[in-house]
């Protein structure tokens, strides 16, 4: 190791001083053993460290009673300054032994022989070798032990942390809300939490002493084995089904169980973990809201859904299968609800579902309830065709019996549409309106009897049905016309006008009379719209006849009103609206009202009909005759002309005429026309009935014998006829 | 000590850590035969190992200092390691009484040797963390009551990124720290790289495949990937440089450097 050419040492020391070498000592020193520490202090400080254990050792040399024992200390701060590398220690030996006497040995007050250093020198390296190894000991020690504590407080808190974990998972596992079982691939039961155990009934043995794979219930679904058997062999991960199980008292538990399979380290199968969530409750729930949506609240009868369920599987085709519907309405139920009141009568409704369910007690018979009073009963099998009439006999009898309600007694009676057929034919609400079109025909019949159901009277009330929904749309679409049949003069044969009579042009069942659709759009009240497009379409009619034959004297037009148009408050506005708007005069129509729809009959409601005949408008009474006529009454009303019913003609088509039909004839002919009044009549069909009638001295005449309700044109030639 | 909070890692001493690992390169005896066994293999490949803990060492004293006279005391070291010799504390409070230090290592044992060491030390404290989870650091109750993230912190990132795998997306972790600390404050970092080992990179390469071993990979990163760490940092001089080269504290111990003190980068930044 060379000597350093320059030094580093403080300005203010003289190189030569002994403070420069002093310092000249340190940095030797530093440069030897800076490379073996592992400080990360720079080399300018480093040595600046140095210096103070430079002049300690400068110090011990010198000192009049020698003692190196100082120099254990420098050894020991080289240890803490960080030069642990035992490299450092002798590089420290090499440079004290090389140099300490070099630089400081003349430095002292005492003057040493250089034997006297070369000893003393020795003696500070045994020294410092001593304290620096004394010191590393420790140090390393200290450090070991140190870093060894701290291994096992970091142990200690992780394995603190692991029991915390544990601990949250013992929770989890002792307190969740699902049960929760462990056991291993042979089905052993390992571990269960208390849930599990309650679940099954709270004896924990009775869990503990059987194998999963005993827990076999006859409702297991038929894979969930299967699954079973694929887990333990690791081919399944997991499976979740829907499982019964029995508890230690006998009785089910239905489970939500979600078994999953746990592997080792290395991935074998190790341990199977089942979840499972009690659904029993659940399950039962569900059955009482299946009963709840299946029956009805107030009798406990099954209701329509649970019916309809029944009915179809009745009706499903099967080979030799048959059924018998009975379709019940009481009599007069309305009248108790109001005069008794509702809770009367919900009460007298769970009395008729009692009896009802004693007749209908043998397997394959079912009653329900529909709604309000409306009862089924149903029976099924190959011998509907007269265990039906038997079950609608039962009924009725079990009704007869009248019953006590609030301490008096009731009789009710009840209406029965019966339908029986085959099975795999119809469906069930074909069944059901059938039941109901001819449980109303037993309505109509009087009540308190059972009408079997018959294909025609079916087809009857389904084709009104569909003419009732038909109607609206087919006045948009322009399908009814009118046909005109010719008012002639008995005096002298001439045309004096005509009767609109309505035709409905129905796509499928061609051209219907009024007597198919007038009573049904009476009903729908689709009447008033009707009505007025007849009022004007004839009125446009007449006036155009009007127009094109002037010669022939005045052309009426009739009009029939139906009774809902005679009540409408808009008859007399609408009607001289539609006279204004065609120009025709009042006096060319003829408004036709029905004698029964006059029956009875107000001012209010005349008053209309006077306003009409005080414009001029002549009021027709129409099928005179018919009804119960009050001959006193036809003073108060406004009206002008009677028209005879056909009956009356009847007898006059042959000679001889029926002489009695000839007196009526004649006393009406003889009464009119001492009221005022015209006499028209209807149906005549022969010339020696128009020639009766004439000699009657009826007025008007119309009928087959002078022509056919026809097409307007008709109208037209007829009336040229007369001309020529 | 702030326990994780569900199933904490097992302490194993059987495997050598980085921490005691780097300790033992520094002369310490705070390791485990383990421990020396597998830094004495990586040293078969790379004999300077010591010297480039020295030299990180060196310049991290050097940068926190550079800290304290730039008027930064407070001091965030992620993966501090085990506590030795000029530990930043010391550096920090020798400079500024009043410098707080929050140390952050994900190590266990070194936690639990830190804490012996900085107890009775008010303004130092070690959190259990880990630098992939940025959120744990900056949300840990301890880091947050000691240090005012309002004001500038300098975040030390020394020998550390260098243990993070590309697939744990170091830079992200770095950016959402930059993005918690206040403008001012600054990035202390040093990192491995091949560039500057007076090695071939195939010797080097030796010492890789011995931190491979114990399942603490180092990844080497080029300057320019090292550089990156710096986005959002306005690079203080001389900039990224080998370690000894960072504010040397004369041209003379630059020039008795170990040549190994060449190995790797360290630069400080600052947040604008």
């Amino acid at each position: 190791m060379s000597i350093p050419a320059q030094s580093s040492g403080a300005p203010d020391a003289e190189p030569d001083g002994p403070e420069g070498r002093l310092r000249r000592f340190a940095t030797i020193w530093s440069r030897a053993i800076f490379p073996s520490t592992a400080t990360s202090l720079s080399r300018p400080e480093f040595e600046e460290h140095l210096l103070p254990l430079a002049r300690q050792l400068s110090d011990i040399l010198h000192t009049r009673v020698f003692d190196a024992t100082p120099a254990h200390g420098v050894g020991a701060s080289l240890v803490a300054a960080h030069c642990t590398d035992p490299d450092a220690l002798s590089s420290t030996l090499g440079v004290v032994d090389s140099y300490l006497v070099l630089y400081c040995g003349g430095n002292g007050p005492v003057e040493l022989s250089t034997e006297d250093s070369r000893a003393r020198c020795a003696r500070i390296q045994h020294a410092l070798a001593g304290g620096f190894t004394q010191a590393l000991r420790e140090r390393t020690l200290a450090e070991q032990e140190a870093i060894a504590r701290s291994a096992l407080t970091a142990r200690s808190d992780a394995e603190q942390a692991l029991h915390a974990t544990e601990a949250r998972f013992r929770a989890v596992f002792k307190d969740a809300a699902i049960g929760i079982g462990i056991a291993d691939l042979e089905g052993n039961i390992l571990e269960i939490n208390d849930t599990l155990t309650r679940m099954f009934g709270g004896l924990e043995n009775h869990v503990r002493s059987h194998k999963v794979n005993e827990w076999v219930h006859p409702e297991d679904s038929p894979h969930v084995w299967r699954y079973y058997d694929e887990l333990v062999r690791g081919e399944r991960e997991h499976y979740s089904v829907e499982k019964p199980y029995y508890r230690n008292d006998g009785t089910v538990l239905w489970t939500n169980l979600t078994v999953s399979l746990l592997r080792d380290s290395e991935g074998r199968p190790e341990y199977q973990l089942a979840l499972m969530e009690d659904t029993t409750e659940r399950r039962l729930l569900n059955l009482r809201l299946r009963y709840e949506a299946t029956h009805d609240a107030l009798t406990g009868l099954p209701n329509r859904t649970l019916f309809f369920e029944r009915l179809e599987k009745a009706l499903a085709p099967r080979e030799g299968m048959r059924f018998g519907l009975c379709y019940l309405d009481l009599d007069g139920f309305k009248a108790i609800n109001d005069s008794l009141g509702h809770a009367a009568g919900d009460r007298l409704l769970v009395e008729v579902a009692d009896r009802l369910q004693s007749c209908a007690t043998a397997p394959g018979e079912m009653v329900a309830r529909l709604g309000g009073d409306e009862f089924v009963a149903l029976t099924t099998g190959p011998r509907t065709q007269d265990e039906v009439h038997e079950l609608a006999g039962r009924i009725l009898s079990a009704l007869a019996t009248p019953m006590r309600l609030d301490g008096r007694e009731l009789t009710v009676r009840g209406s029965i549409g019966v339908v029986e057929g085959p099975s795999g034919e119809r469906t069930a609400a074909e069944v059901l309106r059938s039941a109901d079109i001819t449980m109303y025909r037993a309505k109509a019949a009087g009540g308190n009897r059972f009408a079997l159901a018959d294909a025609e009277a079916d087809a009857r009330a389904i084709t009104r049905h569909g003419l009732t929904t038909a109607l609206p749309a087919a006045l948009d679409r322009g399908e009814f016309f009118i046909e005109y049949q010719p008012l002639v003069h008995l005096g002298d044969g001439s045309v004096h006008g005509a009767e609109a009579l309505v035709r409905w042009c129905h796509p499928q069942h061609g051209v219907l009379g009024p007597d198919r659709f007038i009573p049904l759009a009476e009903h729908t009240g689709l009447i008033v719209p009707l009505g007025r497009w007849v009022l004007e379409e004839s009125v446009r009619q007449a006036n155009f006849w009007q127009e094109r034959h002037t010669d022939g004297g005045p052309l009426r037009i009739n009009v029939n009103l139906s009774p809902t148009q005679l009540h409408h408050p808009n008859l007399v506005a609408e009607t001289v609206d539609v006279l204004e708007r065609s120009g025709l005069e009042a006096g060319a129509l003829c408004l036709e009202v029905t004698e029964s729809a006059l029956i009875g009959a107000d001012d209010d409601l005349l008053k209309p009909l006077r306003q009409l005949a005080e414009m001029g408008v002549d009021i027709a009474l129409d099928d005179f005759g018919t009804g119960y006529s009050n001959l006193a009454n036809l003073r108060r009303l406004p009206v002008s002309i009677l028209k005879l019913d056909r009956s009356f003609t009847q007898g006059m088509q042959h000679h001889p005429a029926d002489p009695v039909d000839l007196k009526i004839v004649e006393g009406i002919v003889s009464l009119a026309h001492s009221l005022d009044l015209a006499v028209t009549v209807e149906g005549v069909e022969t010339g020696a009935q128009a020639e009766q009638l004439r000699q009657l001295g009826c007025d008007t005449a119309q009928g087959w014998y002078y022509a056919r309700p026809g097409a307007p044109d008709r109208i037209h030639s007829l009336l040229l006829a007369d001309a020529v | 000590m702030e326990r994780p909070a569900w199933a904490p890692q097992g302490i194993d001493i059987s495997v050598p850590s980085v921490s005691r690992m780097y300790d033992f390169y520094l002369g310490g005896s705070h390791n485990f035969e383990v421990d020396r066994e597998a830094a004495r293999k990586a040293m078969e490949f790379m004999p300077g190992l010591p010297k480039v803990m020295q030299a990180n060492r060196a310049f991290m004293r050097r940068a926190v200092q550079y800290a304290t006279t730039s008027g930064v005391n407070q001091f965030l070291d992620i993966g501090s390691g085990i506590p030795t010799f000029g530990n930043v504390h010391e550096v920090a409070q020798a400079a500024d009484p009043e410098a707080r230090i929050a140390y952050v290592d994900h190590d266990s044992v070194a936690v639990a040797h830190s804490q012996a060491v900085l107890e009775g030390n008010d303004r130092a404290v070690i959190a259990a963390a880990d630098l992939r989870k940025p959120q744990d650091i900056l949300e840990n109750p301890q880091i947050n009551g000691l240090l005012d993230l309002d004001r500038p912190v300098a975040l030390l990132l020394v020998a550390v990124l260098h243990f993070i795998e590309d697939t744990d997306d170091p830079y992200a972790a770095v950016a959402e720290l930059r993005d918690a600390l206040a403008p001012g404050s600054l990035l202390l970092l040093t990192h491995a790289s091949y560039e500057g080992i007076p090695l071939s990179e195939e010797e080097a390469g030796g010492t890789v495949g011995v931190y491979r071993t114990i399942r603490n990979p180092l990844i080497m990163r080029s300057r320019t990937e090292i550089g990156r760490f710096f986005d959002g940092y306005e690079m203080v001089d001389p900039g990224l440089v080998a370690m000894p080269e960072w504010r040397p504290e004369s041209p003379e111990q630059l020039a008795q450097e170990d040549p190994f003190a060449y190995s790797g980068f360290a630069g400080v930044g600052r947040k604008a």
